[in-house]
C-alpha cells in the first residue's frame, strides 16, 4: 500500500474513494478551499496560533491514561487516550479550532455546521464564540431530543440551533440541510464539517487537524513504554474523525494493528444499524465516493444507532480506502454492548464515556489479547450528554 | 438529430421546460403527466428521479421525492413506465437524477436503456463536469444523450467559457443562490446576471431555472435567455388535483399567458 497517498490524496482521491461530487453551486467554495487549505495549514502563523489554542484553550495534550483495573480485568495492558478531557468534552474541538482559523483566513463571517451527538455542534459554537463569529448549527430533530444537554450548551454559547425535520431526523439529514444552507449563502459562509466526510478537501483537512491525537500518542507511548508504537489501537467510527486522528501517524507503521468499531445498532442484520463497512456499497453521499448503506435502487438507507454520533449511513473515504487495503480491521458493536461497556468503565475506572467511545471499549468483550500487549483505546468523548439515554436503558 | 438540438433550431426563444417528479403524486402518474405536458405545449420535459437526499432541492421537490419514493418509484420502474413513450410524444425528454441511483443502476445500462426509450438528455447535478468529461462523455455521445451543465451566479467567466465549450444541448442557468423553489419575481441583480450571460455570446442556448414559478418570472427570463425551466410551481399544482390533464392545461397556459379555450 502506498501510504504517502493517504496523507496527500491526489485530487482528493484515496484510491477509488473521495473526490468532490458537488453541484455546480458549491464549485467556487470547494475550489477555493482546495486551492488554499494546505498553504494555510502549513504556514508558520497558522501553526503557531493553532498549537497555542490547542494547548491553552482546549487543554492539550490530553493524558494517555493507563487503565489499571480495566487492564487487570481483560488481562492485557490497556491505555485510554483521554480526548474526553478536552475543553467541550470530545476530540471535535481539535478540528473546530483548526477550521475556524482557516475560515477567518478566508475572510468568512458566518459559520454553519451539522451535528449528530452535539459534540461537534458544541465545539463549533465554542470556537465561534471565541472568535466572535456568527454560528448556525443544523441538528436532526430526533438528536435535538436525545442530546438535549448539548443543545442547551450550544444556545448558551450563542449559536442558533436549527432542528431538521427531514428523513430520519438525524445526522445525515443535518448534513443535507447544512449543504442547502451553503448553496444558498456561498460567499460569506464557511461550512465547518465535523468529520472526515464531504467533498475534497474536507476529508484530508479534518484528518490533518485530528492527527494531533496520534502525534501526541507517539511520544506518550514512548514515555510510558519506551516504544512509540502500541500493539493495537481501537477507535469508534461514524464518519471516522477520531479514528482518522488516532490512526494517522501509524498508518505507515504496519506493526501497529488498527481496529475501527462501527455502530451495529440493534444488530447488523436487523436493518436497524449504522455499520457502513459491514453493509455498505460504493456510492456517492455528501460529496464523496465512499461506502454507503443503500438499497438496490441507490436510495440511502436510514441508519440507526443508540449513539447519535455514529448514526450515519456513510463513512469517510479515507476509512473506506483503509478497509479496502486491509490496513484497518472493522468490527460492529451493538447498542446493548456499548451501553454495558459504558457502565463497566464508569464502575471500574470512574470515567463515564460517550456512547460513541463506548463502542470502541465494548470490543474488549469480543476479542482477546495476549497479556503482554499494549492496547490503546481512543476515548473520544465524555458521556455527560448521554445520561438520559443511559438511565432509560437501565430502567428497561 | 437529437430532439433538444432540433427544438432550439426551430424555437430559439421562449422555450418552456417543465420539471416534475416521476411517480408523483401517484406511482402511475408519470406517463399521464408527460402526455399532458406534451399535449398542452411544454417545449421540453424534465423527468425527475426521486432521491432520498436531494441536497440541491428546496422543500417542494424534497417532498415530492419523498412521496414518490414512498409510492415505490425507482429507476427500474421508470424504465418500464417509459416503454413506448415515444408513440405518445415527440417532445424532448430529459432525466434529472442525482448520481447515486444512476451509479447503482450502472452508468452504461442507464445510458443504453433510457436512450432506447427515447430520452434525449440527462442532468446529474452532483456529477462534476470534469468527472463527466473524463469518465462518461464517450458513453453519452455513443447513445446520443446530452449531459446538461449548470452555471450559477458564482461561476466565473473563465469557467462559464469552459462549460460553454464542453456543453451539450443547453446550459442550465441557476438563477440565484438557492436550492430549487419558487419566486414571485427576479431582482435587478438577477436580471443583470441574465443580461451579462446574454452579452457573452455563448455558443450554447441558455435556459434559466430555480425560481421560475409564474408568468412574470418566465417572461423576465425569456427577455434575456432562450427560455426557462419551472419545477416546484408545477409540482405544487399537481399536488392539489387528481386530473393531471386539467392541472397541466391551466398551468402551461398561465405560464405562457395564453387564454384557455375549449
Amino acid at each position: 500500500m502506498n501510504t504517502t497517498s493517504l496523507k496527500a490524496p491526489r485530487e482528493g482521491y484515496y484510491g477509488e474513494f473521495g473526490g468532490a461530487y458537488i453541484p455546480e453551486m458549491l464549485y467556487p467554495n470547494t475550489r477555493e478551499l482546495q486551492e488554499r487549505y494546505l498553504a494555510i495549514l502549513e504556514s508558520a502563523g497558522f501553526r503557531k496560533e493553532l498549537s497555542s489554542l490547542l494547548k491553552d484553550y482546549a487543554g492539550r495534550p490530553t493524558p494517555l491514561y493507563y487503565a489499571a483495573r480495566l487492564s487487570e480485568h481483560y488481562h492485557t495492558h490497556i491505555y485510554l487516550k483521554r480526548e474526553d478531557l478536552t475543553h467541550t468534552g470530545a476530540h471535535k474541538i481539535n478540528n473546530a479550532l483548526g477550521q475556524i482559523l482557516l475560515a477567518r483566513k478566508l475572510g468568512k463571517k458566518r459559520i454553519i455546521a451539522e451535528t449528530g451527538a452535539g459534540q461537534h455542534g458544541v465545539a463549533t459554537a465554542t470556537v465561534c464564540a471565541r472568535m466572535g463569529m456568527q454560528c448556525t448549527v443544523y441538528m436532526g430533530a430526533l438528536d435535538v431530543v436525545r442530546q438535549r444537554p448539548n443543545v442547551e450548551r450550544m444556545k448558551l454559547l450563542g449559536a442558533e440551533v436549527v432542528p431538521v425535520e427531514q428523513g430520519n431526523r438525524t445526522l445525515k439529514d443535518a448534513v443535507n440541510e447544512a449543504l442547502r444552507d451553503w448553496i444558498s449563502h456561498p460567499a460569506e459562509t464557511y461550512y465547518l464539517i465535523g468529520s472526515v466526510v464531504g467533498p475534497h478537501p474536507y476529508p484530508d483537512l479534518v484528518a490533518r487537524l485530528q492527527s494531533v491525537i496520534s502525534e501526541e500518542l507517539m511520544w506518550q507511548m514512548k514515555e510510558k513504554t519506551g516504544r512509540e508504537e502500541p500493539d493495537t489501537i481501537i477507535a469508534c467510527v461514524g464518519g471516522g474523525s477520531n479514528a482518522a486522528g488516532i490512526f494517522y501517524h501509524y498508518l505507515d507503521k504496519p506493526a501497529v494493528r488498527l481496529i475501527a468499531v462501527e455502530a451495529g445498532g440493534k444488530g447488523v442484520d436487523t436493518g436497524k444499524t449504522a455499520a457502513t463497512i459491514a453493509l455498505g456499497l460504493t456510492g456517492i453521499l455528501h460529496g464523496s465516493k465512499t461506502y454507503v448503506i443503500q438499497d438496490e435502487d441507490g436510495q440511502i438507507t436510514e441508519p440507526y444507532s443508540v449513539s447519535a454520533g455514529l448514526d450515519y449511513p456513510g463513512i469517510g473515504p479515507l476509512l473506506s480506502h483503509l478497509f479496502r487495503e486491509k490496513r484497518v480491521e472493522f468490527y460492529a458493536v451493538n447498542d446493548e454492548e456499548a451501553l454495558r461497556a459504558t457502565r463497566f468503565l464508569a464502575r471500574h475506572e470512574g470515567i463515564i464515556p460517550a456512547l460513541e467511545s463506548a463502542h470502541a471499549l465494548a470490543l474488549l468483550d469480543k476479542m482477546t489479547f495476549p497479556p503482554d500487549r499494549h492496547i490503546v483505546i481512543n476515548l473520544s468523548g465524555r458521556g455527560d450528554k448521554d445520561l438520559e439515554t443511559i438511565l432509560n436503558w437501565k430502567n428497561e | 438529430m437529437n430532439r433538444i438540438d432540433y427544438l432550439f433550431k426551430n424555437k430559439p426563444h421562449s422555450v418552456l421546460s417543465v420539471y416534475f417528479t416521476a411517480g408523483y403524486p401517484r406511482l402511475a402518474d408519470t406517463v399521464p403527466v408527460i402526455k399532458a405536458l406534451s399535449e398542452q405545449g411544454a417545449d421540453m420535459i424534465e423527468i425527475g428521479v426521486p432521491f432520498s437526499d436531494p441536497v440541491a432541492d428546496g422543500p417542494v421537490i424534497q417532498h415530492s421525492d419523498a412521496v414518490a419514493l414512498k409510492n415505490g418509484m425507482t429507476l427500474k420502474k421508470l424504465m418500464e413506465q417509459l416503454k413506448g413513450i415515444r408513440q405518445n410524444t415527440g417532445t424532448p425528454l430529459l432525466l434529472m437524477s442525482y448520481l447515486n441511483p444512476v451509479l447503482r443502476y450502472g452508468m452504461e445500462a442507464f445510458c443504453r436503456d433510457f436512450a432506447t426509450q427515447g430520452i434525449d438528455g440527462v442532468i446529474i447535478p452532483d456529477l462534476p463536469p470534469e468527472e463527466y468529461i473524463k469518465e462518461y462523455k464517450t458513453l453519452f455521445t455513443a447513445h446520443n444523450l446530452k449531459n446538461i451543465f449548470l452555471i450559477t451566479p458564482q461561476t466565473t467567466e473563465e469557467r462559464i467559457r469552459f462549460l460553454d465549450r464542453e456543453g451539450e444541448g443547453f446550459l442550465y442557468v441557476v438563477s440565484s443562490r438557492s436550492t430549487t423553489g419558487m419566486k414571485n419575481s427576479f431582482s435587478e441583480k438577477q436580471t443583470g446576471y441574465f443580461m451579462r450571460l446574454r452579452e457573452m455570446n455563448l455558443s450554447n442556448k441558455l435556459l434559466a431555472g430555480f425560481g421560475i414559478s409564474n408568468r412574470k418570472t418566465f417572461d423576465q427570463a425569456c427577455r434575456y435567455l432562450n427560455g426557462a425551466i419551472t419545477g416546484s410551481a408545477y409540482i405544487k399544482a399537481l399536488e392539489k388535483e387528481d386530473d393531471p390533464a386539467r392541472v397541466t392545461r391551466e398551468f402551461i397556459h398561465n405560464m405562457k399567458g395564453e387564454n384557455i379555450t375549449g
